[in-house]
């Protein structure tokens, strides 16, 4: 039974990480109708910019009730970094191309997704790195032996705040209501007066800040980062966005936490050499009587 | 259109003579010095086998050439770099072979990409001796193929007399690299004689090179209560995973091969993970030989930092070389092999070399163990 709780606690702080990449993923989709491939690595890029942020306020221990704060700040610092990537990646790659066939943009995508893997690798060595310590990692619970660590429960808390700040932005505010408006119909959206490249330059900003936060978050939990790590994650979250139904926000994190338990129970309890092919087996089935989806309904709002 | 069409057809003609005329001058001019070639991992993620083997070698040319060189010539080292990749191996073993001409290859530490080239040197009668890949089958390719360290078979055996007689451990689990020759083969030859001297092997899970997240695995590793657990894998994923089996609860020493060796394998939080742990490798830089005291001596002087056993068995790997070069009067490669295959008590760094039957160098081997980040040494079991 113990060993149930903890490989549930260890599953749900993976799917976290794969919910908060999936959310980019699904929300570009539902603006722009397309898969932004190279969001896996603005991911990466954020656990870069984190290892670096780190070293640059020039702490690796230190105690007490500073480290939460400069792990709050270096989380924001590098969310703002990855936030100014999306928005020119954007600009620069996508903005040109949105009146082209779906193809150009889609193969652009996967052109910036191999321009950041391989700047990385001359950037940043392709020699993993080891992440810096952002916070303590202290065993806060051990029920019957189920031993919790507080960074487990921090992704997971971290990630569930981040995911409400999200759903309270698209449903309250009104650059939301624009999103979600032109996610229903450009042309529609814009004879209203909404300036779409207002709203699809704030999708970018927002995705990649989620994703900026999946970065460290990761970081914290499995402290070795190297340029590539964004393409198996990334490929892994655009799963669990499929798999909750993509442009479907909570169906994002829905799939996310989904994946990461089955693959955790997979690994665990039969054997890590089938671990993708059972999660992906999943994946197929659940397409297969609901090709869109856990959530992927017509009416559901989309963002 | 025409004109465009001419002017498409000249370029690519100019384009194949210049290419042609590179082949030609890169082919050449290999009169008065020896061409060795060596692939190895300076890039990528297991760098530092490729980095530390490839100082060791380029001390062994230095020294060589210093002295006066092999048959009155000097050595010229090729290097190429696979990074870390056993496709890319086969292009540059392929590339060393046909278009710089070497006469012999040396390569490299991961066994997976010394069986990629070993079947290329095979077929070309290029003789190659690998420094560190333990995996049997890597010699087993052909009789060109050599190596300066032991092997998997009796690396299991020193790791499963070292456990049950001095770490006092009956029961263990197994962590495995499944998608690593070096490691499946090494996870195998444990297994066997572990079980054959009376231990037992109570939890088995694999995990795949890359991985970041090891928690379930060792979840349910912890909860079948191993005295110790085994993980015969790279320093890239050993730290990692020993930073998460802590945090799950697994509170007992992890031990491992030859695999752990390398200067990267305590960084950052590993350190503390890996404290009072063990891993058995080729030598220990506590070694008071005066060998190995001036090995590492000069080794700082050049690279101005601390050798491994990577660098050792890479120094060691070109001085054998060259020796069966001077031995055999010539480049030839049949007589190169021929002399490799009678090397008998052959003076190394890391110990005296004979080579056996099956192409292997039968060695000792020494258990060391992590003490606040460094490698200390323990004991040294013979064959």
């Amino acid at each position: 039974m113990t060993e149930l709780i903890q490989q549930f606690i260890n599953g749900l702080s993976l799917g976290s990480i794969y919910a908060l990449i999936a959310l980019g993923y699904t929300m570009i989709y539902g603006i722009l109708r397309f898969i932004n491939f190279a969001h896996g690595d603005v991911f990466m890029i954020g656990a870069f910019s984190g290892y670096y942020l780190a070293i640059l306020f020039s702490f690796t221990t230190f105690t007490g009730g500073a480290s939460v704060f400069m792990a709050v700040a270096i989380l924001l610092a590098s969310m703002v970094v990855c936030s100014i990537l999306g928005f020119t990646i954007e600009k620069l790659a996508y903005k040109p191309l949105r009146n082209s066939p779906k193809l150009t943009i889609l193969i652009t995508a996967i052109g910036v997704s191999l321009f950041l893997e391989y700047a990385g690798q001359l950037v940043f060595g392709a020699d993993p790195k080891s992440f810096p310590t952002l916070l303590e990692n202290k065993q806060i619970m051990n029920i019957g032996g189920a031993t919790v660590f507080s960074n487990s429960i921090v992704v997971i808390v971290v990630s569930a705040i981040l995911m409400i700040i999200l759903r309270l932005i698209v449903m309250r505010t009104k650059m939301g209501t624009a999103m979600r408006a032109v996610s229903f119909n450009h042309t529609v959206a814009s004879l209203m007066g909404i300036n779409i490249n207002r709203v699809i330059s704030f999708t970018f900003i927002l995705g990649s800040s989620l994703a900026a936060a999946a970065g460290i978050l990761f970081g914290l939990n499995y402290p070795k980062i190297d340029p590539l790590i964004g393409i198996i994650y990334g490929l892994k979250a655009f799963v669990a966005a499929v798999l909750g139904g993509i442009g479907n926000i909570l169906g994002a994190a829905l799939g996310g936490m989904i994946l990461g338990i089955v693959e955790t129970f997979v690994s665990g309890y039969l054997s890590s050499t089938y671990r993708d092919a059972i999660a992906f087996g999943i994946l197929i089935i659940i397409l297969l009587f609901r090709p869109t989806g856990l959530l992927g309904k017509k009416e559901i709002e989309k963002v | 259109m025409k004109i465009k069409s001419i002017v498409l057809v000249s370029i690519t003609l100019i384009s194949i003579s210049l290419l042609s005329l590179a082949f030609y001058s890169c082919g050449k001019g290999s009169g008065d010095v020896i061409k060795i070639g060596e692939f190895a991992s300076l890039t990528g993620s297991e760098a530092t086998f490729g980095i530390n083997s490839d100082n060791g070698m380029k001390l062994a040319v230095e020294e060589i050439n210093n002295a006066g060189g092999v048959l009155g010539k000097k050595i010229e080292l090729i290097t190429e770099d696979n990074q870390g990749k056993p496709n890319e191996t086969q292009t540059v073993v392929q590339k060393l072979i046909n278009r710089d001409k070497v006469v012999a290859i040396l390569g490299e530490v991961a066994s997976s990409r010394s069986k990629a080239a070993a079947p290329l040197c095979q077929q070309n009668k290029i003789p190659m001796i690998t420094p560190a890949s333990t995996n049997p089958e890597v010699t087993a390719i052909g009789d060109y193929i050599f190596r300066v360290c032991f092997i998997d078979p009796f690396q299991a055996t020193v790791m499963s007399k070292f456990a049950l007689n001095s770490m006092k451990v009956k029961k263990v689990a197994l962590l495995i690299d499944q998608r690593n020759a070096y490691s499946t083969g090494l996870a195998e030859s444990f297994k066997k004689t572990f079980v054959e001297m009376g231990g037992e092997i109570i939890e088995e899970q694999k995990y795949s090179a890359g991985d970041k997240d090891f928690k379930a695995q060792l979840t349910a590793i912890k909860y079948k209560n191993p005295e110790a657990v085994f993980i015969p894998g790279y320093y890239t994923d050993v730290g990692l995973i020993a930073i998460q089996a802590r945090e799950i609860g697994i509170n007992v020493p992890l031990f491992g091969g030859d695999g752990w060796e390398s200067e990267k394998l305590t960084e950052g939080k590993a350190k503390d993970a890996l404290e009072g742990c063990f891993f058995s490798t080729h030598l220990s830089m506590d070694d008071p030989s005066p060998l190995v005291q001036d090995f590492i001596k000069k080794y700082r002087t050049k690279f101005n930092k601390e050798p491994d056993a990577m660098s050792v068995l890479g120094y060691d790997a070109a001085m054998l070389m060259f020796d069966a070069i001077k031995r055999a009067g010539s480049t030839d490669g049949d007589k190169i092999r021929q002399e490799l295959a009678k090397t008998k008590d052959f003076k190394s760094v890391s110990g005296n070399i004979t080579i056996n039957e099956q192409r292997n160098a039968v060695k000792p081997a020494v258990v060391l163990e992590i003490k606040d980040g460094k490698f200390k040494y323990k004991e040294t079991i013979a064959p």
